[in-house]
């Protein structure tokens, strides 16, 4: 964290060159303005010890001001003024639009990141922090960018009021010599002392930021357990470290900024002195020693545009740096240039997959947690296959991994014989859609959120709708297919954003159409229609469908059960009931459940009746118990 | 149910404060955080002090120039000497109390805007649920982080600047007018148009700087889409309509960042303008004033020094109100949210405490609509006794989740009561309320951390043998042993980790711990395969037995397994018993049960 200042100015000067190679125009206007503007400056005490002795030393000698003299002195300094300002305004326009420029180009840079990056990078990444990379920190990095013309415009002005200091005298000179590189000298300790008091505080404000976010995801969570008071104290512990660490700032500041006003009145002060010592030896008149004593009063407001510079590189280096390791973050995922072949149902097989997620042990260390240790599978084109298992057993990341959202550790997923590592960009999720588990929704209108911008027409938007079972609720909405669903579809229920992800799966017509528990939130009878539905319209496609309900299962020419990561057994479900102990566990559970609570019920009314059931109940199949429940 | 989002953005939206004019926004934001004004007249004696330093060298440099350098008989060493010293020691003066100055600042805003911090995020857990939802989360974020940021930029350079500059504009006017009255009126007279320009440019500034704060709200919500959203753009392949959507959002912003500047910037340079012509002006009435021996030359140099030393604050002042313009419309937004009621709000103190036990549950013709939307509930009239075990089925939209918010008071009722053990829903405390009824959404929220702190959260106080004495109950103790590190298992951002029906089983393991009497699940199973789900309500029901508990849920097998079964069906309780009675019966709840029973069937 604590950065070697000599570092930080040359990092910092690294950061302002590549702003300018990208703004070099609006950068190279801004300066010229500043550079106008500084110049000026500098001339105004030039332009009034000119005017004195061309006018007002001649009006005071003569007791009468002529209209010409007044003139004169009106239109010289209202000349001088005027072209300040048209420097100022150039300067601070020009330096505001190539700020709020490489805003927006670093704000394209760092979201094109978060598009193009894999999921498992997105994964180890807090959302609230890549929130603040894409916003407070490229603000930060480029927030020098407001003082930046000033202080080069602040140079040329040094630069020109030494120049007139030697004109008048060279001990003036030297004071003025002596005075600045001071200044200087205190900005670099200001900007050294700074540095590590301010790229904590920035740490300190990202936490802030993230606990915000994390808590406030969580509202209804820390409503219905009543934990408002303990997520208050959780804020105010950040809240607070953030606040010291600012306090020490602004200590650090008041340190430095009184003394670093004082240099430039010390100056003035030693200006009089030496100027004194010269009018006695007769060297220079009062009223030269009066124009330097000007100049410095004049100059030492500016001057700490150098130190605002200087104040601002730790932050922009900061900034820079949490930016830069979005745009420098690898293990992207490498794409092929192949196509997969379109027309015709796909067929997919997976060779050994095996999928670990990283994670990070209570000391700190990494450490892995296997999702999938060894998955072969072979789905034939346009069956559909039924992926079952307990909960946590892997299902979802398969159905990740046969999506590519994520590449396995080892193992390889191949679609119509291509590896999908060797398809281009873009090229699964053109043939194939996954509808996951958990919908997200876009901040857009219900179309929208069904075509995501592919042309469309209403008609297959509609059908679409129908297939997924949603064209009756959205037929209700206030604007219909016009209606926008909010953020994250906070307008919808889980139920109806599931079936507009379903109809945004099915308008796309694909060859592959994998399903991860993808009606979970919808009634029975919705769900069976939609099943239906889509097996109606799915006939040209491959279905991979994550499933518990016997329903969907049984819609599968082939059923693949899952159980800590492995494939345990595979075939129809006849054949995974008589010799799948896990498998049949698992589907009959409701109907066992049912046919016990049905006996112990019935057993209480027909107490004879209960032996004969229980007797052959357990042997039994899930169908018989079943049938027994619909009696 | 449709016109929710609508409906509520007009009735239930969080306030933006927009209407509050800059005087009232700064007056609640200094009440709202007291430490900024604690101790504030120390701080501007203080400044006052500072600045007479300030003040104390154009003045010596005059008398230098006068007595000093132009004395009689040639420069008079002394006299300068003495002078220097004279300023020396106003300098010294001004850094030590400007060093004060910066640090009481630091101090009072820092710890003020903490404060503002703390109660806008604790405001904000506090608002009803559906003001909560109205808002994105990215921007009630920013009402606890750039907000508050905007507003400590300018307390504390603009803050302390403004102060230095009233006390230096005015101690310039007082020594321009012993100098020379005339041009200090001058001066004065120069600057009137630019008080009227700022006025004018005050309106124009603050607005665009709305807008601009406008459009981060909206920029940020299009990043989040990137980052919250890459699971479902990655399987789509709209990482170029998504780019284009961001595109045009950060477009939107810098437009309107620089149309801002821009204006901000005409503001600015009105200021300087004028000052500069000022400085004219002056130049050529000192002469009139001078030839006519009414001033000397010295007097006028000298004029020159206070003439800057009055323009420059007013130039900075004009630059501080458009960084105040700034701060406060973060700070309107601040205390928008902190002054949006809490519709459903804590009675405290004067509210009822529930004595711990099972919980008997009443409603008495209990409406729900949502604001301005059409009725979702009509005249519920419902018993629930104790200790039992209830199951409220219903399709998608009938209002079965409506009947547990309102239970759980995450939603008042717009008519009739709901009373727990007789009491008034409304008058119990949220402290007794939240501790004995316990909601479990569908989606459980996880953070970032451990398995244990997860299941924990509901009860931070427990013990890690409690939690797995919680696990066992619920019969998950062989899930957590297939983890890699039990307990110490990091379930990641969000519990992104662990696989959706994981998740539920945190949530509902969270809720199990922390022992409410009455639980209330909402569909909170609906992702855990049927085994697992079939073993947790046989857990629940043999731990259920002291408490009272309702499910709403789509899977029938809850409702095989409860004591009584409530049907919903378009916002009315339709059917009511037990789930064979209810068969039998031939209504809603056995088309339900039939399509059910279907999915189920084998072969």
């Amino acid at each position: 964290m604590n950065v070697p200042p000599t570092s930080t100015l040359r990092e910092g000067l690294a950061v302002i060159g590549r702003g300018i190679k990208d703004q070099p125009r609006w950068f190279a206007l801004a300066v010229l303005g500043s550079i106008v503007y500084g110049v000026m400056t500098s001339l105004t005490a030039a332009a009034i010890g000119f005017v004195v002795q061309r006018a007002i030393t001649p009006a005071i000698e003569a007791g009468h001001a002529s209209a010409q003299q007044l003139w004169f002195i009106g239109g010289v300094m209202a000349a001088v003024v005027l072209t300040t300002i048209i420097g100022v305004i150039g300067r601070r326009i020009a330096g505001g639009v190539a700020m709020y420029n490489l805003g927006a180009i670093y704000r394209r840079r760092v979201t094109r990141q978060y598009l193009r990056l894999p999921l498992s990078w997105h994964h180890k990444h807090p959302s609230g922090q890549l929130l603040s990379n894409a916003n407070a920190d490229v603000e930060a990095t480029w927030n020098i960018f407001a003082p930046l013309p000033m202080a080069l415009g602040v140079v040329v002005m040094l630069v020109f009021g030494i120049v007139q200091m030697v004109v008048v005298d060279p001990w003036l000179a030297v004071v003025g010599l002596t005075v600045f590189p001071m200044l200087f000298l205190a900005n670099v300790a200001f900007q050294r002392a700074m540095s590590p008091r301010v790229t904590r505080a920035q740490q300190l404000r990202a936490d802030v930021s993230e606990v915000a976010h994390e808590s406030f995801e969580a509202a209804l969570i820390v409503k219905s357990l009543g934990r408002e008071d303990h997520e208050a104290e959780r804020f105010r512990t950040v809240t607070d470290e953030l606040r010291d660490a600012n306090i020490e700032v602004g200590r650090t500041r008041g340190r430095f900024d009184p003394a670093i006003e004082a240099i430039p009145t010390v100056g003035t002060l030693a200006v009089l002195f030496v100027g004194t010592l010269r009018v006695s030896s007769g060297q220079i008149t009062a009223a030269q020693v009066v124009q330097i004593a000007y100049l410095f009063s004049i100059l030492a407001f500016p001057v700490r545009a150098l130190g605002w510079v200087l104040a601002e590189l730790p932050r922009a280096v900061v900034g820079w740096n949490r930016v830069s390791a979005v745009l420098d973050a690898s293990g992207s995922m490498t794409f092929g240039s192949r196509a997969l072949p379109s027309g015709s149902a796909s067929h997919v097989q997976t060779e050994g997959l095996a999928y670990a997620y990283e994670i990070t042990t209570e000391e700190g260390e990494d450490d892995v947690n296997p999702a999938l240790v060894d998955v072969t599978l072979d789905v034939a084109p346009g069956s559909t296959v039924a992926v079952v298992g307990p909960t946590g057993s892997g299902k979802s990341t398969l159905t990740n991994l046969v999506m590519r959202l994520v590449d396995p550790d080892s193992g390889a997923v191949v679609v119509d014989d291509i590896d999908l590592r060797d398809v281009r960009r873009g090229g699964v999720s053109d043939v194939a859609a996954l509808v996951a588990q958990q919908t997200f929704m876009f901040d857009d209108t219900v179309r929208g959120n069904i075509t995501l911008g592919a042309q469309h027409d209403d008609d297959s938007v509609w059908r679409a709708l129908h297939v997924a079972q949603g064209a009756g609720f959205v037929e209700h909405l206030p604007d219909a297919l016009d209606t926008r669903v909010g953020e994250r579809g906070a307008s919808l229920s889980g139920g109806q954003r599931q079936r507009i992800a379903l109809a945004r799966a099915v308008i796309r017509e694909p060859q592959l159409l994998i399903l991860d528990d993808a009606t979970s939130a919808v009634d029975p009878s919705v769900e069976q229609a939609i099943l239906g539905r889509l097996r109606e319209a799915s006939s040209g496609t491959t279905v991979l469908v994550v499933a518990y309900r016997m329903a969907t299962i049984l819609l599968a020419d082939e059923i693949v059960y899952l159980e800590g990561g492995r494939v345990v057994d595979h075939g129809s479900h006849e054949a995974l009931l008589g010799r799948c102990v896990g498998y049949e566990r698992l589907v009959t559970a409701y109907a066992r459940e049912a046919a016990e609570r049905e006996a112990i019920a019935a057993g209480e009314e027909h107490d004879a009746e209960l032996d004969d059931e229980l007797g052959d109940g357990p042997e039994r199949g899930a169908g018989a118990a079943a049938e027994e429940v619909s009696r | 149910m449709s016109m929710r989002s609508q409906v509520l953005v007009e009735h239930h939206g969080v306030a933006t404060g927009k209407n509050m004019t800059t005087w009232q926004t700064l007056r609640r934001g200094v009440e709202l955080s007291p430490e900024l004004r604690k101790g504030i007249w120390v701080t501007v004696a203080l400044a006052v002090l500072s600045t007479l330093g300030r003040v104390l060298v154009p003045f010596v440099v005059q008398r230098i120039t006068d007595e000093g350098i132009l004395a009689d008989g040639g420069p008079d060493m002394r006299v300068v000497a003495g002078y220097i010293g004279i300023a020396l020691a106003g300098v010294a003066v001004t850094a030590v109390s400007a060093y004060f100055v910066n640090v009481r600042l630091f101090r009072a805003s820092e710890s003020g805007l903490a404060t503002l911090r703390r109660k806008a995020f604790r405001h904000i857990h506090d608002l009803a649920m559906l003001t909560q939802n109205t808002e994105r989360r990215g921007s009630l974020v920013s009402r606890v982080t750039s907000d508050v940021d905007t507003i400590s930029m300018f307390v504390q350079f603009g803050g302390l600047m403004l102060m230095i500059n009233i006390a230096q504009v005015t101690l310039a006017t007082v020594l321009m007018v012993v100098y020379s009255p005339l041009l200090g009126l001058v001066v004065w007279l120069c600057f009137v148009p630019l008080f009227v320009i700022i006025r004018k440019f005050q309106g124009i500034v603050g607005r665009a700087y709305t807008r601009v704060r406008e459009r981060v709200g909206d920029m940020l919500g299009a990043i989040s889409e990137a980052v919250v959203g890459a699971q479902a753009i990655r399987a789509y392949g709209v990482e170029d309509r998504t780019a284009e959507r961001i595109d045009a959002a950060v477009e939107a912003h810098r437009k309107a960042a620089i149309g801002a500047q821009a204006r901000s910037v005409v503001a600015f340079t009105s200021g300087q303008l004028v000052s500069g012509l000022t400085t004219a002006v002056v130049l050529v009435v000192g002469t009139v004033l001078a030839a006519r021996g009414s001033l000397t030359l010295g007097e006028l140099l000298a004029f020159l020094f206070l003439v800057n030393l009055f323009t420059q604050p007013v130039q900075q002042a004009t630059e501080i109100l458009n960084e105040m313009q700034n701060a406060v419309a973060g700070w309107r937004r601040v205390i928008g949210i902190i002054d949006t009621p809490a519709d459903v709000s804590d009675p405290g103190e004067s509210g009822v405490t529930l004595p711990r036990g099972p919980i008997t549950v009443q409603f008495n013709e209990v409406g729900f609509a949502y604001p301005g939307g059409a009725p979702v509930l009509h005249d519920i009239d419902l018993t629930i006794a104790p200790r039992s075990r209830i199951a409220i089925v219903g399709e998608t939209g009938s209002g079965k989740s409506t009947l547990a918010k309102l239970l759980t008071r995450l939603m008042d009722s717009s008519s009739g009561q709901v009373l727990l053990d007789g009491v008034d829903l409304r008058t119990i405390r949220f402290s007794s309320l939240r501790s004995r009824v316990v909601l479990v959404p569908q989606e459980g929220f996880l953070f970032g951390g451990t398995l244990l702190d997860n299941i924990r959260f509901g009860r931070p106080q427990a013990s890690e043998h409690d939690v797995r004495l919680t696990l066992t109950e619920l019969g998950l103790d062989p899930w957590v042993s297939t983890l890699p590190l039990g307990l110490a298992t990091d379930v990641g951002q969000r519990g992104e980790s662990l696989s959706a029906g994981e998740r539920q089983l945190v949530a509902l393991a969270r809720a199990y711990l922390a022992d409410p009497d009455l639980l209330v699940l909402d569909e909170a199973t609906s992702a855990v395969d049927p085994s697992t789900e079939v073993r947790i309500q046989r857990a629940l029901d043999s731990l259920t037995r002291g408490r009272t508990s309702i499910a709403i849920a789509h899977r029938l097998s809850t409702a095989q397994a409860a004591d009584e079964v409530i049907v919903v069906d378009a916002g009315r309780i339709v059917e009511r018993g037990h789930h064979t009675e209810l068969v039998r019966l031939g209504g809603v709840y056995s088309r339900l049960h039939d399509s059910w029973v279907a999915q189920q069937q084998a072969i």
